[in-house]
Parts: structure tokens; sequence; C-alpha cells
């Protein structure tokens, strides 16, 4: 592939890498990402541009219309909750959060609740995470006021450290459980939003270690193996983890342990985590009382429960 | 193989699962490129995984809403039932055992065409959205594709290779393609041929000066099944 050719300036495979480019090349961690995508695929900048456009298309879509609606999913165990919360957050009751966190985490249920009802999203990086990066974006996006540039500043830089996961450890629940799912969307989301707000590359990278090692972990172990329950209403939790994070790394908190061996420890923990607890629904959540009668409910083969 | 930034950011897809929809939506795809027709009948035979949970990911709508020839990111796909009602596609779906050898997430798919024409397929959706053929009525074959990724075209011609080096210069001709991939195989006396393009969309005029071709027997492209 064009990765061994010489004049290759922009390749990173760790976040360590990554530092090195942005303070070489004084740009910004989404900057060093485009440039990566250009010269490793041979593409233009508008082509990877207008491409990213679609997918923030298809990411105000999922959240406008998850928001708006009470439409049940098949198994009737979600839809409703991202309107509830963001009913809440426009009601004059007593709030703990801001605007932001609270219509953050709306918006993460509204792409959740989507894809359980067969809306169309963006698996970014996965179905299961799909919630967390986009609402963290766009919901900072409107609380700082920025403009889509700083948007696609966001979502290319998630997307560099979803690629470092991806190259050093995994994104499936299947092989990491959820948090490589969840957790490392939250760490996404976390880096994104800082670069969106003016944090330096250092800052991203902190918040993305604080984000994930806050998630770290976290098994997969869904109500009848179906992307609902609990994984819809954790990426709400989990965009306020990727908040947090960012808070901490704007007020100058540094992780102790470096993003690439979170990155590796997170890979350790999804090796020596039980089959049971990784997408099969032979464990967990997905065994409890509540979890069986799901079970039944779509056709699947009975289970001793809790 | 290096990684993009959109393997991460995306696919674009409709839920719930990349395997148990979005994979089904690219089996059924296939094999009515394959079938070459619009089928009268379809039988689905579910084996493991999506014999148990079918319902809940919707891998029945997703596997007929490709057979429709439905995109992987169709809002329509919920509504493949309905459609296929008005396209007087008449469909099945049985559960069955097709043994150890196979993923969990297989469908054995019987088409018919007014009684007559008659094809199986085997099809497994081994997970992120990427599935791949692995038998053809007796033929064991082993071909892969990836939802949202690349355009397909799928090629049947005589037993002879030297015809798609006669495609590759009509879509080196068409404009700035890239061929990511060939994968043949035989099939009776012919041979089956799926080529895995980047660039834009084909259009149609240009898949049906590639069925001109001396040698080719027909050309499906899916790509406008896909982003």
């Amino acid at each position: 592939m064009a990765g061994h050719h010489k004049k290759m300036k922009y390749q990173f495979k760790t976040s360590a890498d990554l530092l090195k480019l942005a303070a070489k090349y004084k740009m910004p961690i989404s900057e060093i990402a485009i440039n990566y995508e250009i010269e490793t695929f041979k593409k233009n900048r508008k082509e990877i541009i207008e491409k990213m456009a679609r997918n923030l298309m298809i990411m105000r879509e999922a959240v406008k219309k998850g928001v708006n609606t009470n439409k049940k999913s098949f198994t009737g165990m979600s839809g409703g909750n991202a309107k509830k919360m963001y009913q809440f957050y426009e009601s004059r009751k007593q709030k703990l959060l801001n605007k932001t966190a609270l219509v953050a985490m709306s918006y993460a249920m509204a792409t959740g609740e989507m894809n359980a009802a067969m809306g169309r999203i963006v698996a970014f990086p996965t179905a299961g995470g799909a919630g967390t990066v986009p609402a963290g974006i766009l919901s900072v996006a409107e609380g700082l006021r920025l403009s889509d540039n700083k948007i696609f500043a966001g979502l290319f830089t998630a997307s560099a450290i979803g690629m470092i996961i991806a190259e050093n450890a995994t994104l499936a629940g299947a092989e990491g459980g959820c948090q490589a799912e969840v957790g490392s969307s939250a760490a996404m989301a976390a880096a994104g939003i800082t670069e969106m707000r003016g944090g330096n590359s250092a800052q991203c990278l902190n918040a993305a270690a604080l984000a994930l090692k806050n998630m770290l972990g976290l098994t997969c172990d869904p109500l009848g193996g179906l992307v609902e329950v609990p994984c819809i209403k954790r990426n709400a939790v989990g965009v306020i983890t990727a908040i947090s994070a960012s808070e901490m790394a704007m007020a100058g908190i540094e992780t102790f342990v470096p993003f690439d061996e979170i990155v590796k420890a997170m890979k350790n923990i999804g090796n020596l985590m039980a089959a049971e607890l990784k997408e099969t629904a032979l464990g967990g959540l997905a065994i409890t009382p509540t979890g069986c009668k799901i079970r039944k409910k779509i056709g699947l083969p009975p289970i001793k429960s809790l | 193989m290096a990684y993009s930034l959109f393997d991460i950011a995306g696919p674009i897809m409709i839920g719930p699962s990349s395997s148990h929809t979005a994979g089904a939506v690219k089996i059924g795809q296939f094999s009515r490129a394959i079938f070459d027709k619009t089928p009268s009948k379809i039988t689905f035979y579910m084996h493991g995984s999506f014999a148990n949970v079918t319902a809940g990911h919707a891998t029945d709508k997703a596997l007929l809403a490709g057979i429709m020839k439905l995109k992987t990111s169709d809002p329509n796909i919920k509504n493949a039932f309905k459609l296929a009602h008005q396209q007087h596609i008449k469909y099945e779906f049985k559960k069955t055992d097709l043994g150890p050898s196979y993923h969990p997430n297989t469908v054995k798919v019987v088409l018919e065409a007014q009684g007559k024409k008659k094809m199986e397929i085997i099809g497994s959706s081994i997970g992120g959205g990427s599935a791949k053929i692995c038998k053809i009525n007796d033929f064991d074959v082993d071909i892969k594709a990836v939802a949202g990724k690349y355009k397909y075209l799928v090629i049947s011609h005589g037993n002879d290779t030297a015809v798609l080096s006669d495609v590759m210069k009509h879509i080196t001709n068409f404009g700035k393609f890239r061929i990511a991939g060939i994968q043949s195989t035989h099939i009776n006396d012919h041979m089956l041929t799926v080529m895995n393009l980047e660039g834009r969309d084909l259009y149609l005029y240009e898949v049906l000066e590639l069925e001109k071709i001396h040698g080719i027997e027909f050309v499906r492209s899916l790509t406008r099944l896909e982003h």
C-alpha cells in the first residue's frame, strides 16, 4: 500500500505519533488527520470534506428526528427518551447541568433510538456507540455558537482518535466489550470537543485519555443481544463523560497514564473479559429476569436467569 | 491495509445492527444480481443467529430489501414487506441448520422466477456490514462485499478471463476509477466475476456498453445500491 512510500509525511499509528506531527507541522489534530487521508488515499481536500459533510447531514437528520418522536423500537424496549430529555431541558424545572450537557444527553439517545427503530444513522465508530460523537460535537457547537468548519475539525479529530484505537485495540463490542464501543466514542468525542473549543493537541489527548480511562472494563451485555438496553442510555452518560473529560483537560489537568498505554490496557481488559460479556447475550444484564423476558419475546432459546 | 478516517466515521446505515441488518441487505443485493432477474418467489432458510434473532434486528426485512435493490442506507428497508407485496414478490422465511461449517449469521436464499429459473445462494454476514457469498447452486465460492465501501460489478462471462481486460479498458475510458479487487469463480461452463470499484457511480448506458462486449453474458452494477 502507499504507506511505504518515502514521501509520506502524515502517517500515524499512535497518539505519540500524532502529537509529534502536530508539533512538527504546527497544525491541530484535525488538519493532520485530513492530510493523512489526502496522502494515504490520493484524495483531494474537497472530496474528504464533502464526504464528512454527508456524514454530518445524516447525523443532524437522525438527531432531529430522534428528538421529535415517541416511536418505539420493534421490541418496545426503546424510544421516546430523547424527546423526554429535550423537554426537560426546555422546561422550567430545576437542573444541575447546563444547556450543552442536557442537549448532548438528548442527542445521544436520539441517535441510538433512531438506530433501534430502523432509522438512518452514521456508525461512528459503530452502531452501538453511534450516539456519543454526534451528540458531543453538535451540542457543543450549538452551545458555543461554533461554525460548521469547527464541527468538521471536531469530527476529523474524533476520527483520528478512533483510528488509533482501531489500530492498537478494537472498536468492536464482540472483541472488547462496551469499553471498545461507547468507551471509544467517549474518548473520540472528548478530543473532538476539546479541539472545537480551542484546546491544544495535548489537551485533546488528555481529554481522550481521561474519558477512556473512565470507561475501562465496561461489558457488552445488552438485553436479547440487541443494540437497545443499556446501549442507548449509556451513550447519553458517555457523552457526559466526554464533556467532563474535556472540562478537566481545559482546566489543565493531565492524564497520569498516557493515552497509548490506556488503549493497550483496554485491549488487555477486552482479552481478559469472559465471552459471556462480549455481545453474546449470555451474561450480565442480558440474563437478568428482565433480560430473559426479552429473550423469550424475540424468540431466543431460553437460558437460566440470575 | 491502512485505515481510512471513514472506516471510523461511517458507514451510513439503517439500524439496528451492522451485521444483522446492513450485512443482510448486502447478501440480498448480491443474490439478486447473481440471479439476474426479478424473482417471483424467494425462500430464505435462516441459519444460526439469523434464525434466532431475526425479528429484533429486522434481518428478514433487510434480506428482502436487498433483493429489491434497496441501498444499505435506504430508510425504506423497514417497509420491505409492503414493497414486496406491491411488486408481487412472494417470500417465506424458514429456520434451518446448514451445519457447523457456516458462520452463525448465514442464510440460504432460494430464488424462483415464474417457477422456471431456480437458484440457490448461501451468504454469511461476517461483521461490521461485511458479507460473503459462500455457495451458488452446488458450487462453493468466496465472494466478499462490504456495505457502503465499494461499488460492485457482477459480471457473468464465458470460461475465459481475457474478456475482463476488455471490461477494464472500457471502465478506464469511462473516467477516473480504481479497481480495488477482482474475484472470479467457475460455475458450470461459465464464470462469475465480481469487481470492486472506487470512483463515481456507473451510468446505466455504461453498464449496457459493457454488456455488449463479446463473451459477456450479463453485467449487473450494484453501484446504485451504494454510497
